[in-house]
């Protein structure tokens, strides 16, 4: 099966890597295969100096995706009025070529856990997610990309797939999708399903972004392994091999690697960066 | 102080920060001419950015929580403090070999 | 069995409690260990970024205290905004009220000179007054007139040698912190905070001129607290670092 349908951002179909500071000389000085980047978007809402200067250069420079992590877009509690008006500032200033959040919490109470932390797949949650979407959506005046999470657990109260969670959100409210193949393969390893048949189920023709990271080995109490999501390596290979079984169903996406924790330097991240294009080069028409 | 001695000194404090200003406007015109780089590198006043990755160093504690001392303490001396007492601080000897 | 946020986020700020019932794992079984994933992400990324903000109480307390520190410090008082560096403004005072470390009372003031110094980076840009402007003003313009400073600047009034621990914690090969109280002066030339020491007499006047005093008040002030005070010298530092922003003339309160 071979999509069609235009993705739901304007992000070249090319690969990306997350901006980091230390980076910006040489990402300037040689881009190498990273024809865009990803920010998150709660490092740019200071008032001003070097960040949002910083910012002002590579935005001339690539085209920009900017990615949120504080949202709480599955929070029991209405969003934070605040935080809507900050991102809306953001999206309006910088015009980037995409915006996405995640499926998560990370909100509660007024505490800010630093964590995407995981929701039920019910019809309560459905219903509140999709609300929360609109109304974000209608703050910032454009579609988002909702990404689906890395999972150590499940609810028993769930009663959706996580794919077709997904694709009922974005059905709902007009969102797209972003995929992070990292976070299938997390979640299948932990949960114990295919990760083929969850790419095989996920709603390819909204893809607007795919994401890859590395992750780190642990064991549960059974001493089942355990993948933990920390960004903090290369992309591991069975991911690698994820990524292409996606973009041979997807066709091109922008494909983005992030690396958050123990960040190399620029030669090393631009390399992973090379192997994603060369992923998408074997699917390019 | 008379009124007429505080309009002068203001007044010739400006004047003479003001002369004293003239070089240091050109240098910095200088230092931006060679430029000056955006990376900030070691920037550590930037603080904590996000991540929206986990951690696989396992690493919580409950909220209780007691003081190590190494006993091979280097000890701040703090004499003549602003409130006249003499005050002692501990600190741990500072391993130089770690980044910022 | 439904698991609420308030029951999840209860349980990730106590590790001794049980793990939310209704958790569990791919094939149903209690998710046990699991959970602690989140406990660990929580803890660990607010200890961290405790750690890049405040490097100077790290490296002052060692490793292992700053750890404990930050694991009661992010219990008591987690991010109130997804802006992490945003996150630790009432640190000092967290560290001025913790009975374990009532022989650093420094400390308090130290956490705060590191909060100034990243409020200084990420605060709004600003445009620096001609010198024209202020040339061209007639000398007794200048008793009445008021300073606008740049919104980076800012002044912390220590009864500690606040900036001689914190070049001792953040730079090698800084002496060891003398015994006198000091005042510091943060402010950002370009895009970099600066911390520097002023004396008693140029701290009264920059207290005096963000309060809003015309400048014949604040000179005032600061002879009386330093009757050597040197405005020129002040004036060639703030000029220097574009930290006057405008200054206003006429309009008198």
């Amino acid at each position: 099966m071979r999509d069609t349908t235009p993705p739901p951002s304007r992000l070249p179909a090319r690969a990306g890597v997350g901006f980091k500071p230390q980076h910006f000389d040489d990402a300037m000085a040689e881009p190498g295969a990273v024809e865009w980047l990803e920010v998150h978007a709660e490092n740019y809402m200071g008032a001003g100096g070097r960040p949002l200067a910083m910012m002002r250069a590579v935005s001339e420079r690539f085209a920009i995706s900017v990615h949120g992590v504080g949202l709480s877009i599955g929070g029991e509690g209405p969003l934070d009025p605040d935080h809507l008006d900050r991102l809306a500032h953001l999206v309006n200033w910088l015009a980037p070529a995409s915006f996405s959040e995640h499926l998560a919490w990370s909100t509660h109470d007024g505490a800010f856990l630093n964590d995407l932390l995981p929701l039920p797949y019910t019809n309560a949650t459905l219903t509140r997610v999709a609300d929360h979407i609109d109304a974000l959506q209608s703050r910032i005046g454009r579609q988002m990309l909702l990404e689906n999470p890395s999972s150590y657990l499940a609810f028993a109260e769930s009663t959706w797939g996580e794919p077709e969670f997904l694709a009922e959100i974005a059905r709902r409210t007009g969102c797209g999708l972003l995929l992070d193949v990292n976070n299938v393969f997390v979640s299948a390893t932990n949960l114990g399903y295919d990760p083929r048949s969850y790419i095989d189920a996920y709603a390819l023709d909204q893809v607007g972004e795919i994401h890859l990271g590395g992750h780190d080995s642990d064991t549960d109490d059974t001493g089942a392994p355990l993948l933990i999501d920390s960004h903090g390596r290369a992309v591991a290979d069975p991911v690698w091999t994820l990524l292409d079984y996606t973009l041979a169903r997807s066709g091109p996406r922008p494909v983005l690697v992030e690396w958050d924790a123990d960040v190399p330097d620029w030669p090393t991240l631009s390399a992973e960066a090379a192997r994603a294009a060369s992923a998408l080069a074997k699917v390019a028409a | 102080m008379s009124k007429m001695i505080k309009t002068v000194a203001v007044a010739s404090a400006f004047a003479a920060a003001l002369t004293g200003y003239t070089t240091t406007a050109e240098a910095q015109a200088k230092e931006k001419c060679y430029g000056v780089s955006m990376a900030g590198k070691n920037d550590c006043k930037a603080g904590a950015g996000t991540t929206c990755a986990g951690s696989s160093t396992v690493d919580y504690q409950g909220n209780a929580w007691t003081l190590v001392d190494s006993g091979t303490c280097m000890s701040i001396e703090l004499p003549s403090m602003a409130d006249g007492t003499m005050r002692k601080g501990a600190l741990e000897p500072l391993d130089r070999d770690l980044p910022a | 069995m439904t698991v609420t946020q308030t029951e999840f986020r209860a349980a990730l700020f106590d590790p001794s409690s049980d793990v939310p019932e209704g958790l569990c794992d791919g094939q149903g079984r209690p998710a046990g260990r699991r959970y602690n994933v989140y406990r660990n992400n929580v803890a660990v990324s607010l200890t961290e970024a405790l750690h890049e903000s405040f490097p100077a109480i790290a490296r002052l307390l060692g490793k292992q205290n700053m750890d404990g520190v930050a694991s009661v410090y992010l219990r008591q008082s987690p991010p109130s905004s997804p802006i992490l560096a945003q996150y630790g403004e009432d640190f000092g005072d967290f560290l001025d009220a913790m009975p374990q470390l009532e022989h650093m009372p420094y400390l308090g003031d130290v956490a705060r000179l590191e909060w100034l110094l990243r409020a200084a980076y990420h605060a709004s840009d600003s445009t620096s007054i001609a010198p024209e402007a202020l040339a061209a003003l007639p000398p007794e313009a200048f008793d009445n007139a008021r300073l606008i400073l740049a919104p980076s600047l800012s002044l912390l009034q220590s009864r500690w040698p606040v900036l001689d621990i914190w070049t001792y914690a953040t730079e090698d090969g800084a002496p060891k912190p003398g015994g006198t109280a000091q005042d510091v002066l943060i402010l950002r030339r370009g895009y970099d905070p600066e911390a520097h020491l002023i004396g008693s007499g140029a701290a009264a006047f920059l207290a005096s001129v963000t309060s809003g005093a015309p400048l014949n008040r604040a000179l005032e002030h600061a002879t009386a607290k330093d009757p050597a005070f040197d405005l020129a010298a002040l004036l060639g530092l703030l000029l220097g670092t574009g930290a006057i922003q405008d200054i206003q003339t006429g309009a008198m309160t």
